[in-house]
């Protein structure tokens, strides 16, 4: 029997195209804009100007607070001006926009493709460093990593986990990069372990991804207290919760964070960045891209630098297809409908995926039957149908205690739904007046 | 670039399941009860249904678009399905005014009043039938008589009529016995009945679709039979002359047709497994009450209709299990 969690999850189709295709590396952009707040946290502070010279892997903006992140240049040119840029919701935000001449590259950085193993810094060290690449999450939370390593007084972490799980439907890019890169990220966790000092890490893998299994656990062989644990296929499995609990039994508490039960949970793209960042002196200025959708040309994984405009990465796989209907920077299930095709590729993009029109527009939204399939399929064992009426009607005090703010927002209950209610809007809509309240309450 | 694009919050795929084929997936699965009733009762039995079907739809067309003003939704399968289960409920012979005010009951007063599909607090069906066998107690309680049964009867008892009088005439069960239909007759349903109601094993067959397609789930269906089960065990065991054994409670009346069909009816009844447990022995209990000590032979329906009123109650009581803990 393959672990997994237990409470709720579904199974849409997987529709993984590109998990054949190679990382390719995708041409250079003419211009790029870096949007200062790429990560949760504090938006970063800009310490270049307009006509300043920049060079690949250059800081030009600075953490802005403790949970922040470095920017680095993911190009060589001169800074074009700093400036607003619709974010992928459509709201301006600043970004630092450089104009791109050649590809110079910081001589510090290690160019070399050498697996780099030995490693002579100390815990605090890898810390510091990894706050200085600018790692964040890079599964699409991009909480900053740095923040997870320092667990709060009197708590103490026992176990890494590193989440392979992609349970989104379409996208391949931590396959692909597992498969490519399995000793680097191998090499990633055990620095991850040392900054964290556990001696035990699981990376989760769903069953979907057999050859990445199979590589990935050969090679872990190899590296002291890193284990492979296989996962049946079940969305949100990639979700920090659900992955503690597959691998580990263990269950966070609501309302705590992974630490509470002994874990912090980093993706295989950030362990791969913490490699980099740590071996090959190189900050987090570029990342694996997939680029899919069922009328996609040639779904592709591409090796992006941050801040390409999404419309180059489309042009790179053939060109939006005549039927699309909608085009998500993430996975079906999570991911934001962009509105425009300029907006910049940041540190939380994992994919680029074209929608046929057909699928694009919603069912037309019938009356609850009150079959409960919401209910069964939440992971947090909530009551999907009830939390939508509460919040629709704005019974804020009846909601919270129903445990909106427990909601992670996997979006399964407006999956699953047969009457296609806009379950999960509701509930968004009303996390966020329940956040007001509780905010309130404590001024 | 200049196709227009869509823009909406995620999720942005969407199962391909759809409130009408839950429904028509119930109404398949009423099938093989329904042709099994045209070979007991004849062509009577698909008039009923007929009726039922067709003034059940019209009503529902006719109230939402004269009295309540609004898009009619016929095309969901849902006022198919209550029509079905009212012939279900009725004998085979019903003359066809009873049946469209039975369809009109269910439809207008038991459905809409209510708000329609998804409100409705009582299943509609029940809500008819009920009103039916207490406005017209004679056409309801006179079944015809099963094809091949004998020449001249034109109706027929029920098994738990037949037993029911017995024991008010004071008879003990090894002398009633005799004149009960066997298991086997139960099973495939050569007795007089409902006309959906006589085979368990149709009904069954029924239930177990359901189950493979995911229409219901197991836990209503097998609290109302274990807890029936367990209920007339008790009593039998105490004195089997007075209480006949389990399995002829279990196939008799509109036990199975109750459990499978009507219990499970998603709006009427609780939303976690737990809730339809507390909900299916609630209803099996008060059957087997109705049966054991009340006037009327069978109960089921009462049951389910005293239940469905308790059923935003367990809502509230009984939440699924958070993850996370409680807090």
């Amino acid at each position: 029997m393959l672990k997994t969690f237990k409470l709720g999850g579904i199974h849409p189709p997987e529709n993984k195209f590109s998990a054949g295709q190679a990382i390719q590396i995708a041409e250079l952009p003419k211009v790029v804009s870096i949007p200062v707040a790429q990560h949760i946290g504090t938006p970063s502070v800009p310490v270049v100007a307009k006509g300043d010279k920049v060079k690949v892997g250059q800081l030009i903006a600075k953490s802005g607070g403790f949970v922040s992140a470095n920017i680095h240049s993911s190009v060589s040119g001169t800074v074009a001006k700093l400036d607003l840029v619709p974010d992928s919701l459509g709201y301006p935000k600043q970004a630092i926009i450089i104009n791109v001449d050649g590809d110079e590259w910081l001589e510090t950085i290690d160019r070399s493709d050498a697996l780099v193993k030995e490693c002579d810094l100390d815990g605090p060290s890898i810390v510091q460093k990894v706050n200085e690449s600018g790692i964040v999450g890079m599964g699409g939370a991009t909480f900053p990593t740095h923040v997870k390593l320092v667990p709060p007084k009197g708590m103490k972490a026992e176990y890494l986990l590193i989440n392979g799980v992609e349970c989104e439907p379409y996208l391949t890019s931590d396959h692909r990069l597992m498969l490519e890169k399995s000793d680097e990220i191998l090499v990633g966790t055990c620095l991850l372990m040392k900054a964290l000092n556990v001696d035990k890490a699981i990376i989760g893998i769903e069953n979907n991804k057999p050859d990445a299994i199979r590589l990935m656990t050969e090679k872990a062989s190899k590296y002291k207290g890193i284990q492979v644990v296989p996962l049946k296929v079940k969305y949100p499995q990639g979700g920090e919760k659900q992955l503690i609990k597959a691998a580990t039994g263990r269950e966070v508490p609501s309302g705590a964070l992974p630490i509470a039960v002994g874990c912090v949970v980093s993706n295989v793209g950030s362990a791969f960045a913490v490699y980099e960042a740590i071996q090959k002196n190189k900050p987090l200025f570029e990342r694996v891209v997939t680029i899919t959708g069922k009328s996609v040309q040639n779904p592709a994984n591409l090796k992006v630098r941050i801040g390409t405009p999404v419309s180059e990465l489309i042009t790179a796989v053939g060109g939006l297809p005549e039927d699309t209907g909608k085009v998500i920077s993430g996975g079906p299930m999570m991911g934001k409908a962009l509105a425009n095709m300029e907006v910049p590729v940041t540190k939380g993009t994992s994919g680029i995926l074209m929608i046929p029109a057909k699928e694009a527009r919603r069912n037309e939204v019938q009356p609850c039957i009150r079959c409960s399939r919401c209910v069964s399929a939440c992971p947090m064992g909530l009551e999907p149908y009830l939390l939508m009426t509460v919040a629709e009607k704005n019974l804020l005090e009846r909601a919270e205690s129903e445990r909106i703010m427990d909601c992670i927002e996997c979006g399964s209950c407006s999956y699953t739904c047969p009457a296609s209610r806009p379950l999960l809007d509701y509930i968004r809509f009303g996390k966020s007046r329940v956040g007001a309240l509780i905010r309130a309450r404590k001024n | 670039m200049s196709n227009l694009i869509t823009v909406s919050p995620s999720p942005h795929v969407h199962t391909d399941e759809s409130v009408q084929k839950i429904m028509y997936r119930v109404v398949v699965a009423m099938i093989p009860a329904l042709v099994w009733s045209v070979v007991v009762f004849g062509f009577d039995a698909l008039r009923v249904t007929m009726i039922a079907i067709a003034a059940s739809v019209g009503f529902e067309y006719l109230v939402q678009r004269y009295i309540m003003k609004v898009k009619p939704s016929v095309t969901d399968g849902s006022a198919l399905i209550t029509g079905m289960l009212l012939a279900f409920n009725v004998p085979a012979n019903l003359p066809w005014w009873i049946i469209i005010i039975g369809a009109f009951v269910s439809i207008g007063i038991g459905k809409l009043s209510f708000g329609g599909l998804g409100t409705n607090i009582f299943n509609p069906a029940l809500v008819g039938r009920v009103f039916l066998l207490i406005s017209f107690p004679v056409q309801m309680t006179s079944y015809p008589a099963p094809a091949g049964s004998g020449v001249d009867a034109v109706t027929a008892p029920t098994p738990l009529g037949l037993l029911k009088e017995g024991l008010m005439n004071g008879q003990p069960i090894s002398e009633i016995a005799g004149n009960l239909p066997a298991a086997t007759d139960l099973l495939m349903g050569t007795t007089g009945g409902s006309l959906g109601e006589i085979s368990a094993l149709m009904l069954i067959i029924g239930g177990i679709y359901m189950l493979i397609r995911k229409v219901i789930t197991w836990h209503t269906p097998v609290a109302v039979l274990g807890s029936m089960f367990v209920v007339a065990a008790i009593f039998w065991m105490i004195d089997p002359e007075a209480y006949i054994g389990p399995a002829y409670h279990l196939l008799t009346g509109g036990a199975m047709l109750g459990a499978i069909f009507m219990a499970t009816d998603m709006v009427s009844s609780p939303m976690t497994g737990k809730g339809q447990l507390i909900y299916g022995v609630g209803i099996g209990a008060i059957t087997m009450s109705i049966r054991l000590f009340g006037a009327y032979p069978e109960g089921i329906s009462f049951a389910i209709l005293i239940m469905n009123a308790f059923t935003p109650l367990i809502n509230n009581a009984v939440k699924p299990k958070r993850f996370g803990g409680m807090k």
